[in-house]
């Protein structure tokens, strides 16, 4: 029997009608069918229940005839039964299946990287101004050897370095873009992140949805390829068409579980990238099956090495949580070049609601934790870190640096500088703005270079305030600042907090 | 100071200091494996295929691992023949090579196997096939846990699994793609005693020959009824099985016993779980 939906409309869609000309430019915009046009009276008019917010059709419309904002209506006010629990319910009742959604937690929880001060020089040291003198923001990324044996000849420019090197990713910003597969985000999506990062000199990731026939020659030095539970795509040449192979263990987003791309997204150019049928569901299993322990996870990585001929670090990605100090430690010990924390409030293209908002630990915490045992172990040089989950701005970066980190990942930045609006509506596959969809006519509407270009702008303009804060610290390359927690303070936090941070209280 | 100990890439000697373990007849090398680390004896085996080998033979092989991995040389074929016992994840990620074990095989054989065919003349340990993408692999008595796991298929790239014996729980597990043939050979009464078959297959299809009670499958397990192509496909298997391990005059004695045919309920086994 056809149940009567109680639900509220999330977002009231307010149409001028003075301004509106009915051109239906809203109709064809929005891939949620909230606007139509009623051929009777001549009209276009809207379905707000439909309606996610994404604001594409106002944006869009030619007249400014639109403005989508939070439904005012709204439940008797309650602190303790907040009305996204009310909503909630209701949806459960209606429906009985796991709450599925998108995008990081939207959880209101405390965010270190505003409880922590950046420094600057006065007068005892002075600093440094961008514009005049050079700044390195250039990171290598991979293991670093104990010692560095060097054999100087006469000449001075003669120096040799007798100690055997491991293989190391050069950067040139600590920026990295995270793993979203070709699945969960689109084509153009994929490939404007593949071309911003090849332009600027990092590198994006594939995630574990395999990496296109067609882009593995002209894009292999730029990509770190997935090797996921799923296994996806993960064939020799795969491996080979890449700078360097992270192994995904787990997700901010959704820490120990899996994920489904649904059978409907799985289409032909995703299914010979995934290498399975189409319209099967693409399932990723919780765990990886060959791998039950850390010595398991070694046997991974190596082979991982053998399939590349130790040509390409391998970085290990792990969601934040609880032990993940000792967890990093053992990761560490498998032999992995790079390790990637993920934090809560990681992104993804879908998860179930429970696992988004209430598991795992901020990044911050893990990174501080990571970096601070790796170093008590005598071990910190085996490996880089990369930090992610919910890197909002430069100032993000520099502190997550200051704290340990050798990059960052960003994921949820890069998809807004393309276009995203945090709608959270990935996981349905209809994103108006061409990002997280597999919908041709929607894809279409990222133009790669276009997108490109905006992915590029946004590493360029971070990468300039970084440059401008370090100078203000009197500090002339990233890697003074890395693991340089005097750089930093807290405020309104408690001692504990301070503790595992490992940085003074604002005016200690 | 030495922080810390890698167990894979310490004590690895130099190719030269290595090397007298090779011999060369025409484009056969054969290597002594005795006292290589996992990392030597790979060495030597992608030189020899560097050099132009075309059947390399492994002796006193123990417990070295990722024997067949590090050679993607696309489009090359080299047929591999170990005496011993080669380590976990034989021949992953290997690309189109043929690799012979006359022994028994550890775990992990044709983890992520793209291409290629693996042969063991005897038992081989747990996540056999796992992922498994094309190829074939003919192990000739049981299996551990874990077989087969998330195997897949795209077009005509299907991955053939066929153990003589039988296997441990969680056959097939998530199972995406391809073929698995369990002869029974090794059960006194036809038997299999795995439980958790198929948990979660959403594709492919498994023939085993003896018996399987329903409790043993997983929900997500349909048993059909073996149609003529079915026995035509399980023939093939078993005539290239038993001239791998035995004898083919005895085809009849193994195709006269009852087959079950295990294929996926659904290519969407959990599509109806979530809520927007």
């Amino acid at each position: 029997m056809a149940m009567k939906s109680h639900l509220l409309p999330e977002f009231l869609v307010q149409r001028d009608y003075e301004r509106c000309d009915n051109c239906k430019v809203c109709v064809k915009q929005c891939p949620f069918g909230v606007h139509y046009y009623d051929e009777e009276t001549g009209k276009v008019y809207s379905r707000e229940e439909y309606c996610v917010g994404c604001q594409r059709c106002v944006v869009y419309c030619p007249k400014n005839a639109l403005r989508v904002i939070p439904y005012p209506g709204h439940y008797r006010p309650n602190d303790y039964w907040h009305e996204s629990y009310i909503r909630d319910i209701k949806k459960q009742a209606e429906s009985g299946g796991i709450i599925l959604t998108s995008c990081g937690s939207e959880r209101n929880a405390k965010v270190y990287w505003d409880h922590i001060l950046l420094n600057a020089s006065q007068v005892t040291n002075p600093s440094i101004d961008p514009l005049r003198e050079p700044m390195e923001l250039r990171t290598f990324l991979g293991r670093k050897p104990d010692a560095l044996e060097v054999e100087m000849g006469e000449d001075p420019d003669d120096i040799e370095i007798k100690t055997e090197l491991y293989p190391n990713l050069m950067i040139e910003t600590p920026i990295l873009f995270a793993g979203m597969s070709y699945g969960a985000i689109s084509y153009n999506a994929f490939k404007s992140l593949a071309m911003a990062a090849k332009r600027f000199g990092t590198l994006f990731n594939t995630g574990e949805g395999g990496m296109p026939k067609d882009m593995r020659e002209e894009f292999k030095d730029c990509t770190i390829v997935q090797c996921a539970s799923g296994r996806f795509g993960v064939d020799p040449e795969y491996l080979n068409c890449s700078a360097a192979i992270e192994i995904k263990i787990g997700q901010g987003a959704k820490p120990g579980i899996g994920g489904h791309l649904p059978g409907e997204k799985v289409t032909a150019t995703i299914s010979s990238t995934r290498m399975i049928p189409e319209g099967t569901d693409a399932i990723s299993p919780a765990p990886h099956h060959d791998i039950y322990s850390i010595e398991d996870l070694s046997m991974l990585i190596y082979a991982l090495k053998e399939a590349t001929n130790y040509e390409k670090p391998v970085c290990v990605k792990i969601a934040a949580v609880h032990n993940v100090a000792a967890i990093a430690s053992g990761i560490v010990r498998a032999g992995a070049d790079i390790i990637a924390i993920d934090g809560f409030r990681g992104g993804t293209g879908a998860t179930p609601k429970i696992m988004r908002e209430h598991v795992g630990i901020p990044v911050e915490l893990a990174l501080a934790a990571v970096d601070q045992r790796l170093r008590e172990e005598g071990i910190r040089n085996k490996c880089s870190i990369i930090v992610g989950g919910g890197i909002r701005c430069a100032a993000d970066v520099v502190k997550a640096i200051a704290l340990g980190a050798d990059a960052v990942y960003i994921g949820t930045a890069a998809l807004i500088a393309l276009g995203c609006t945090m709608c959270q509506r990935c996981h349905t596959g209809k994103c108006a703005w061409g990002i997280c969809t597999q919908d041709p006519e929607l894809s279409k509407r990222l133009n790669p270079k276009v997108g490109a270009e905006r992915a590029y702008n946004l590493l360029r303009a971070w990468s300039l305030e970084i440059k401008d804060v370090l100078g203000g610290m009197g500090i002339n390359a990233i890697e003074s600042l890395r693991g340089n927690r005097d750089h930093l303070r807290g405020i309104g936090l408690e001692e504990w907090e301070l503790k595992v941070l490992g940085i003074k209280g604002a005016g200690e | 100071m030495v922080s810390l100990r890698d167990p894979f890439m310490d004590w690895v000697r130099k190719l030269d200091e290595i090397a007298e373990a090779v011999s060369f007849e025409g484009s056969i090398a054969k290597i002594d494996a005795r006292n290589l680390t996992h990392k030597e004896l790979n060495d030597l085996i992608r030189m020899c295929v560097e050099k132009g080998a075309e059947r390399i033979i492994l002796k006193n092989v123990c417990g070295q691992r990722y024997i067949g991995t590090r050679l993607y040389f696309p489009g090359k074929r080299v047929e591999i023949e170990i005496f011993g016992t080669p380590g976990n994840d034989l021949g992953m990620f290997m690309n189109g090579h043929r690799i012979i074990v006359h022994g028994n095989a550890q775990d992990g054989v044709g983890n992520t196997m793209n291409d290629g065919e693996i042969i063991v003349e005897g038992r081989a340990g747990d996540v056999v096939a796992m992922s498994m993408r094309g190829g074939r692999i003919f192990i000739r008595d049981d299996v551990g846990y874990r077989t087969a796991i998330h195997m897949k298929e795209y077009k005509d790239k299907v991955p053939v699994l066929v153990v003589g014996g039988s296997t441990q729980d969680f056959l097939g597990e998530y199972m995406a793609g391809g073929v698995v043939l369990l002869l029974g050979l090794t059960l006194n009464d036809l038997k299999h005693k795995a439980s958790y078959i198929g948990t979660g297959m959403h594709g492919g299809v498994m023939y085993v020959r003896g018996r399987i009670e329903n409790h043993q499958l997983g929900k997500e397990v349909g048993v059909v009824e073996m149609e003529e192509e079915d026995y035509r496909k399980v023939e093939e298997l078993v005539r290239d099985y038993l001239k791998y391990f035995d004898d083919v005059s005895k085809l009849d004695e193994i195709m006269g016993e009852k087959f079950t045919k295990l294929i996926p309920v659904s290519k969407r086994p959990y599509g109806r779980i979530y809520t927007y």
